[in-house]
């Protein structure tokens, strides 16, 4: 057994990636800029997963860590990288993913941050406590001016590829997964279901919820990374509970705590948007003659479209899309 | 020393606008154990509806009738959308898991902000001038400035509260309300309709978050889809503060809250008002859960 | 150790909440290998007890012993780690997770991997999973379960349930063993063969058994010495025989 199975499907994931990306000269540059955004989703929506579906630690806070790794990771690129003297590609190939890791890093301590308080609320309390945390660090970036303040930070090189992208995705992934298949690791999800049974079994509960608040925060950081160096700006309000919540539609969509449903969903709620706002751009030939029908109010209504899918799903499908696993009911 | 006596005063109108709203928050709360999102964008209709009443439906400016007319009407818009929300959207999943619940109402608070900000269906984006509901006039009061407007909100903020007090205590449907926050179980054995009380429950609980969005409108005449957000946190730390789930609690949160939010608008301070409001809110959570009147729980084992 | 030391003793243990005493100044032991019975009315305090033992709650006054040193302010998983185990009076076992998982979750405090042998999953972290695996199964089999090793915990009967509760609670490993009303819900014959298992885990394992229990017939058959409670109170303690013949025992369990 030279390889196990699940690190030579992540080796496979790495090298299509590399692959991809080297081709992608050749690709449409907006096609390419979507496929990204959906790396990046999958990145956030694998780290979410870890917190709130498999842990039961309902955060919403996690566009915040995104924030604060895209932040990190930018000013790195934009205030240190210069100063370093170094080549494009030494930037583009050492410097660029050092800095997604020290936004991951950093990002990780924010994660620490929040969830090392938060740890004895319950439900309801700890999501109004990590969204608290997620609009004060939105606040924070929206009024220090040495990041941008409100006009947010701009200038930031285009470093993200696929390879990036998608070998982030497949790694944040292959470890949500790693870390779940195993002993240990099935610890969170008995966390998720009781921690009173979970303590009295032996298991740190404290420790199993800061992990997961660590991990999922540290590959929201190297999202937000990409995702600054996709975009090539920054505004601290792109980072608001609107993004948290559509990160958290995504697990709950895919079912929370599945890993290939989030995987699906991230792949459908990127591309929605998208695809909706083509739509949006075109028109439908009347059928009565006259003036075609335009559908451009279908660009207004991706917000309410996002919420009623909320809403439906929550009263038909909590299981989302993708189920196996049962609905968890709460310890009482 | 005025200038305190000025601060003083907007601090106890502003806390008695939250308090309005936190009383819904911390209502619902008591009889269903949850955090209903949605309350802040009742609030906002509430100021919407009154301002439709005025400009859409000619109901006078600046005059006591036309004022109470265009803030009944937005209480009764606000209790009837909470008691269909209520019977749409949370009913159906009271059985399951309050995440599920939660997430249902952020939902439902999404789908209201973003259907009254679009411009088709609702009233776009942009901030509208809220028009002068009551006849206004500034008093001078020993060196302080109060207009009539201020004293309108204080009046209508008592009222409400004396209403409310009369309904809890007095009448039978408020025995009921109390019986159902101590013991749902209970409450229904003894005959109570616990789907009627918590209807009520909703109810009352948005008219007053409407009466509360009326209000803050009067004070800060610039309405637009969004503004129930801020408020809306800020009257759900100040239930939170008071001790979810207890009514006189939410009042005195939200004149802590209110007071505490003015006098640091005064300070430089005042452009991190709304993360004060988060930490505050943290802080609680943190160190306090119960709240100032609330008492702990102690989880079964 | 000392033969001498028992392996739990509990000294004036008094515990408060608000206006309430809910155990009051009770002293208690339980020694290596013995099987002990908790019994009492509804609401003396029994599973307050299991509570205050297992770490869950910390005791107003008084102190908890195991293994002679103190159990003040640890946390309920370091006592298990310790060697305590329980299962609870309405089942908790984790519906998310299969029968077997069940089981080796608890494993927990006894494992050798860390969270980057599951990242890199090298040898050793696989023979060890295949070892953890292995010995679940073991455990299931000594109670008839690992039939339906694969199945989700909740679709067992209630019966299965309790049992895989106390296969579960034997998987950390411990020296006591603390069973909160094992026998609740079985007919008769589940009854016995219950009996037999607690006596033939407390042989093979060599672990000392506290026991909550309603059934007198359970408790009087398997338990070496009873301590009885009544209203948080320590009202008697002896054999089967003496506590069956105390007075104040039967005036608790007739009232006045």
């Amino acid at each position: 057994m030279a390889f196990p199975k699940a690190q030579r499907w992540l080796l496979a994931a790495l090298l299509l990636s590399g692959g991809a990306s080297a081709l992608s000269g050749s690709i449409d540059p907006y096609f390419l800029d979507v496929v990204m955004g959906v790396g990046v989703g999958i990145v956030l929506a694998s780290s979410l997963n870890l917190i709130n579906g498999f842990t039961g630690q309902f955060s919403l806070g996690h566009a915040g860590f995104m924030a604060v790794g895209a932040y990190t990771s930018a000013m790195l690129s934009t205030v240190v990288a210069p100063r370093t003297g170094l080549g494009p590609v030494a930037l583009q190939w050492v410097f660029f993913p050092a800095s997604l890791v020290a936004g991951g890093a950093v990002a990780a301590l924010a994660g620490l941050a929040v969830g090392a308080p938060s740890l004895r609320l319950k439900g309801d309390y700890l999501a109004i406590v990590t969204l608290g945390f997620g609009e004060i660090i939105r606040v924070v970036l929206q009024n220090v001016d040495a990041v941008g303040g409100a006009r947010g930070l701009t200038g930031v090189p285009a470093h993200t590829n696929l390879l990036w992208t998608f070998g982030t995705a497949s790694l944040t992934v292959y470890t949500v997964w790693a870390l779940l298949e195993s002993t240990r690791g099935r610890g969170f999800l008995a966390v998720a279901d009781d921690e009173v049974a979970a303590e009295a079994m032996g298991l740190d509960t404290t420790r199993y919820k800061i992990t997961a608040f660590g991990i999922g925060s540290f590959f929201a950081g190297v999202a937000g990374g990409l995702y600054a160096h996709l975009k090539g700006y920054l505004n601290p309000g792109g980072f608001s509970f609107d993004k948290s919540i559509e990160i958290v539609v995504m697990v709950i969509l895919g079912g929370m705590g599945r890993h290939a449903g989030v995987v699906f969903a991230a792949i459908l709620l990127t591309l929605l948007p998208e695809g909706l706002r083509e739509l949006g751009s075109r028109s439908i030939p009347n059928p009565f003659g006259g003036p075609a029908w335009s559908l451009d109010w279908i660009k207004d209504a991706r917000m309410i479209l996002y919420s009623l899918l909320l809403i439906l799903l929550m009263l038909l499908r909590p299981e989302g899309l993708f189920h196996r696993r049962p609905s968890r009911r709460p310890s009482s | 020393m005025t200038e305190f006596l000025q601060q003083l005063l907007n601090g106890v109108l502003l806390g008695a606008i939250y308090a309005l709203i936190a009383l819904g928050y911390t209502m619902v709360y008591g009889v269903l154990r949850f955090i209903n999102f949605a309350h802040s964008d009742v609030f906002m209709l509430g100021a919407f509806v009154a301002w439709v009443s005025v400009e859409k439906l000619g109901l006078p400016t600046r005059s006591l009738l036309g004022g109470l007319g265009a803030l009944l009407a937005a209480m009764s818009v606000c209790a009837a959308l909470g008691v269909v929300i209520e019977r749409l959207a949370y009913r159906p999943l009271r059985r399951r898991s309050t995440l599920t619940v939660l997430i249902t109402a952020i939902g439902v608070s999404l789908l209201i902000q973003n259907v009254a900000q679009s411009p088709r269906l609702g009233f776009g984006p942009n901030p509208r001038a809220f028009p002068e509901l009551f006849p206004s006039s500034q008093l001078h009061v020993g060196g302080l400035t109060v207009s009539t407007h201020q004293l309108g909100v204080l009046a209508v903020a008592l009222v409400l509260l004396a209403v409310l007090y009369w309904i809890v205590h007095r009448t039978r449907i408020g025995t009921a309300m109390r019986a159902l926050s101590f013991n749902a179980t209970a409450a229904s054995l003894v005959g109570i309709d616990n789907d009627r009380v918590i209807s009520f429950t909703f109810g009352l609980g948005s008219a007053l978050a409407g009466a509360g969005g009326v209000l803050y409108a009067m004070n800060y005449p610039s309405i637009d889809p969004l503004m129930g957000t801020l408020p809306g946190l800020k009257a759900f730390v100040a239930a939170v503060l008071g001790g979810i789930g207890n009514l006189p609690g939410a009042a005195l949160g939200g004149l802590v809250i209110g007071l505490v939010e003015t006098f640091v608008s005064g300070t430089r301070l005042s452009t991190f008002r709304d993360a004060i409001a988060f930490g505050i809110l943290i802080a609680i959570l943190l160190f306090c859960p119960a709240g100032l009147l609330g008492k702990p729980k102690v989880e079964k084992v | 150790m000392s033969a001498s030391a028992p392996l739990l003793q509990l000294t004036d243990v008094t515990i408060r909440f608000g206006g309430l005493t809910a155990v009051s100044s009770v002293t208690a032991d339980v020694r290596e290998g013995e099987l002990a019975g908790l019994i009492g009315p509804n609401g003396a305090g029994k599973t307050t007890l299991f509570n205050l033992i297992t770490g869950v709650y910390q005791p107003t006054e008084g102190r908890i012993d195991f293994a002679s040193a103190g159990t003040a302010g640890r946390r309920p998983f370091h006592l298990t780690g310790l060697g305590i185990a329980r299962t609870f009076q309405n089942i908790r076992l984790f519906p998310s997770l299969s029968v077997a998982e069940n089981v080796r979750v608890a494993f927990h405090r006894h494992l050798r991997h860390g969270v980057w042998h599951s990242l890199l999953r090298g040898r050793a972290f696989l023979t060890e999973e295949a070892e953890l695996a292995e010995r679940a199964l073991e455990l299931l089999g000594i109670f008839n379960l690992e039939r339906l090793r694969d199945a989700p915990a909740r679709s067992l009967s209630y019966g299965d349930q309790r049992r895989l509760e106390i296969v579960r609670a034997l998987a950390t490993q411990p020296r006591l063993l603390l069973l909160d009303e094992p026998a609740a819900g079985m007919n008769p014959s589940e009854k016995d063969e219950l009996m037999r298992l607690i006596r033939f885990v407390r042989d093979r394992f060599g672990l000392a058994v506290l026991l909550v229990e309603h059934d007198m017939k359970v408790v009087m058959g398997i338990c070496e010495r009873i301590h009885v409670l009544e209203y948080g109170r320590k009202i008697a303690e002896g054999s089967p025989a003496e506590v069956r013949a105390d007075p104040r025992v039967i005036a608790a369990y007739l009232g006045d």
